[in-house]
């Protein structure tokens, strides 16, 4: 188990590696000019520009960038913006917001979906099944900018319960809206699958056993047969964690929260490469630790599994 | 499968209980229905058999024939609904489960009834290691602590012969073998020392080597314990070995019932000639093995008269109008052979002739 997880570690160094590298490739090939980009729409002066080209290296070849960069990033240093400022405080800035916010909509979809699924599945094809079969539908199918902007105006503007936008009123006000909405998809998800997968296994052999054992129902249903069910429900929670993590461009957007999505959208489009690339490695380091956590996970779920 | 000749293996019956009032298990004209969409499966149409302490009741019958339904709905677990029970008793040292209310009946379960199933594999649950499995009747029956229940269940491992017990608690189902599994199961119904043990086919999954202990030590168990087994199977050599009496099921129905040794020498019913008639036997090694013709009939539509008319060699024309009763059997000259029944219109020339 040790060493199966120091491998998994030591696997995350080349996929760093490979993946920044993509994205540098990426945002290098998008047109337009980060420096110009800096004086809007005014002409950049080109002495300070060719100042800045310099100091940025955007003069270099791009291996040569990349590895001044990547070598930056292995001494912990993640750069800094095209008007200086470095690219940690950025993600000490918004991190929190995302993290925050990520983890409020973990908790609810994971909560609700769960019990959700759970009761659609033994109360298959009676009323609250059909309840929960047309509510996911509805929520799957309805855009994320619009249930967060019908929600803004119905909980924030009309009956004032939370505040419309922002995050002045911290946690928990703030952020229990934009959660929601953020976690309605993947709810109406997790909930069909665990229905889906509990009814499989209140089918099971071994759920009869546990009736013919005696055991209360509570314990049929939520030890005997939950446990088997909830592998592939911890498969979609770990990839959706590191999802989450990534920020949720549109959510912060429609409740003007400063996350790192609404930051990582604004660098693409001000060719803010540095940052782009530092944030979308942050985020792959992230959803590599979320992975190996969900693999870890199956092994403490079905002990059948196991690493060497 | 085990080869026997039928005159000669033949075990003397244990006898049962001398002073008793009501019998440990008796069921009266159950029946069971299961709704579908294609229409109601009459799945068992008026069963009656007892159980006593230390008696070994076998149940046998094809796939379909209603033996386990009737045994799942003695534990009450069946899955109700599509299953319903329209009609019937199950009495419980005179008490009808039946009627009892869910709770009470979960009491039962395990503690005073227990089931031990066909495919350990898939009956054990993967995710939970067999000591917690085994303890967890403590833990739930008596309110023993998981430290105690530990201990019984390595006591339990013991019991049954399973090596290295106490190292092995803590394994995994899926890391025993298939007789150890079985052995488990075993343990599992007989942890709380139950009155009743049903055991559905317990050596089906099993290659016969294992089989023969497997059977060895339920039969030495139910002893010692004095317990009544209802043995579940369509394995004519596990039962001879140790069965008191047989019943036989056909379509939902008893056909015949007759202490062991009386059936395989002189069966009442064409049905179990042609069960018997299937076994291989070395004196007719080499030739075609005796297969009954058909197949077991569609519980949707069962053939008016007797269920088992269109494949029966002696069927008559009142064979396919009227449903014979269960009636009992006696010898030419009408005494009577005590546990012996039969439900065949042609039982005296099945018999005697």
């Amino acid at each position: 188990m040790g060493r199966y997880v120091v491998r998994r570690l030591l696997q995350v160094i080349p996929v760093v590696i490979g993946v920044t590298f993509i994205i540098f490739c990426l945002v290098f090939a998008l047109p337009g000019d980060p420096i110009q980009a800096l004086a809007g729409d005014k002409r950049a002066d080109p002495n300070i520009a060719a100042i800045l080209r310099d100091h940025y290296h955007l003069n270099e070849p791009l291996y040569q960038q990349y590895w001044h960069y990547i070598s930056g990033v292995f001494t912990g240093d993640l750069g800094e913006t095209y008007n200086g400022r470095a690219i940690s405080d950025i993600v000490s800035e918004r991190f929190p917001v995302t993290l925050k916010l990520g983890l409020t909509a973990f908790a609810i979809e994971a909560v609700i979906g769960i019990v959700a699924g759970l009761f659609s599945a033994l109360r298959k094809g009676k009323f609250i099944d059909n309840v929960v079969l047309v509510s996911t539908l509805v929520l799957i199918s309805i855009p994320v900018f619009v249930l967060g902007s019908v929600l803004q105006l119905e909980f924030g503007v009309n009956l004032k319960i939370t505040p419309v936008a922002g995050i002045e009123r911290g946690w928990p006000q703030s952020y229990i809206l934009p959660a929601i909405v953020l976690a309605s998809t993947s709810m109406a998800y997790i909930a069909r699958l665990v229905r889906t997968s509990m009814t499989e296994s209140i089918r099971a052999d071994y759920v009869r056993t546990a009736i013919a054992k005696g055991l209360p129902q509570r314990r049929v249903i939520g030890l005997h047969a939950l446990r088997n069910s909830l592998i592939p429900v911890v498969t979609f929670l770990g990839f959706d964690l590191g999802a989450l993590m990534g920020g949720a461009i549109i959510t912060e957007r429609v409740f003007n929260m400063p996350g790192i999505g609404g930051q990582l959208a604004q660098s693409v489009y001000l060719r803010e490469r540095p940052v782009v690339v530092g944030l979308v490695t942050l985020l792959v380091l992230i959803y590599l630790v979320a992975n190996l956590v969900v693999d870890l996970m199956y092994a403490v779920l079905d002990p059948r599994i196991r690493y060497e | 499968m085990t080869i026997i000749d039928p005159t000669d293996a033949v075990p003397a019956p244990r006898s049962g209980d001398g002073d008793k009032t009501s019998p440990l298990l008796e069921v009266r004209d159950l029946h069971v229905e299961f709704k579908t969409r294609e229409g109601v499966v009459r799945a068992v149409n008026g069963v009656n058999y007892s159980v006593d302490s230390g008696e070994t009741l076998a149940v046998l019958g094809e796939s379909g024939s209603g033996k386990s339904v009737t045994a799942q709905a003695i534990m009450g677990i069946l899955d109700m609904p599509p299953a319903s029970i329209p009609k019937g008793e199950i009495r419980f040292f005179g008490q009808d489960m039946l009627k009892m209310s869910g709770e009470e009946r979960r009491k039962l379960r395990g503690a005073r009834i227990a089931m031990i199933f066909q495919d350990a594999l898939s009956s054990l649950n993967p995710v939970l290691s067999v000591g917690f499995q085994l303890g967890e009747m403590f833990r739930v029956h008596q309110g023993l602590s998981r430290k105690q229940a530990k201990a019984k269940a390595i006591e339990l491992m013991d019991r049954v012969k399973i090596p290295a017990a106490a190292a092995r608690v803590n394994d995994y189902p899926h890391q025993f073998s298939g007789g150890m599994r079985q052995r488990i199961m075993i343990a599992m119904a007989l942890a709380l020392e139950p009155d009743l043990i049903i055991a559905d086919e317990p050596t089906t999954a099993l290659d016969v080597t294992v089989q023969a202990q497997v059977m060895d030590l339920l039969a030495e168990l139910q002893r010692e314990y004095r317990m009544g087994l209802i043995l579940i199977t369509h394995d004519l050599g596990v039962v001879a070995d140790v069965a008191d009496k047989i019943a036989v099921m056909y379509a939902g129905r008893i056909v015949e019932t007759a202490p062991v040794h009386e059936l395989y020498k002189r069966p009442a019913h064409p049905y179990t000639r042609g069960l018997l008639d299937s076994i291989p036997r070395l004196d007719l090694k080499g030739q075609d093995l005796y297969a009954i013709k058909g197949l077991p009939p569609n519980l949707l539509k069962v053939p008016s008269g007797c269920a088992f008319n269109p494949r029966c060699e002696k069927a008559q024309d009142i064979c396919r109008t009227d449903l014979p009763p269960l009636v009992p059997v006696t010898e030419r000259d009408g005494t009577e052979l005590p546990g012996r029944a039969s439900a065949c219109h042609f039982w005296k020339e099945t018999i005697h002739g």
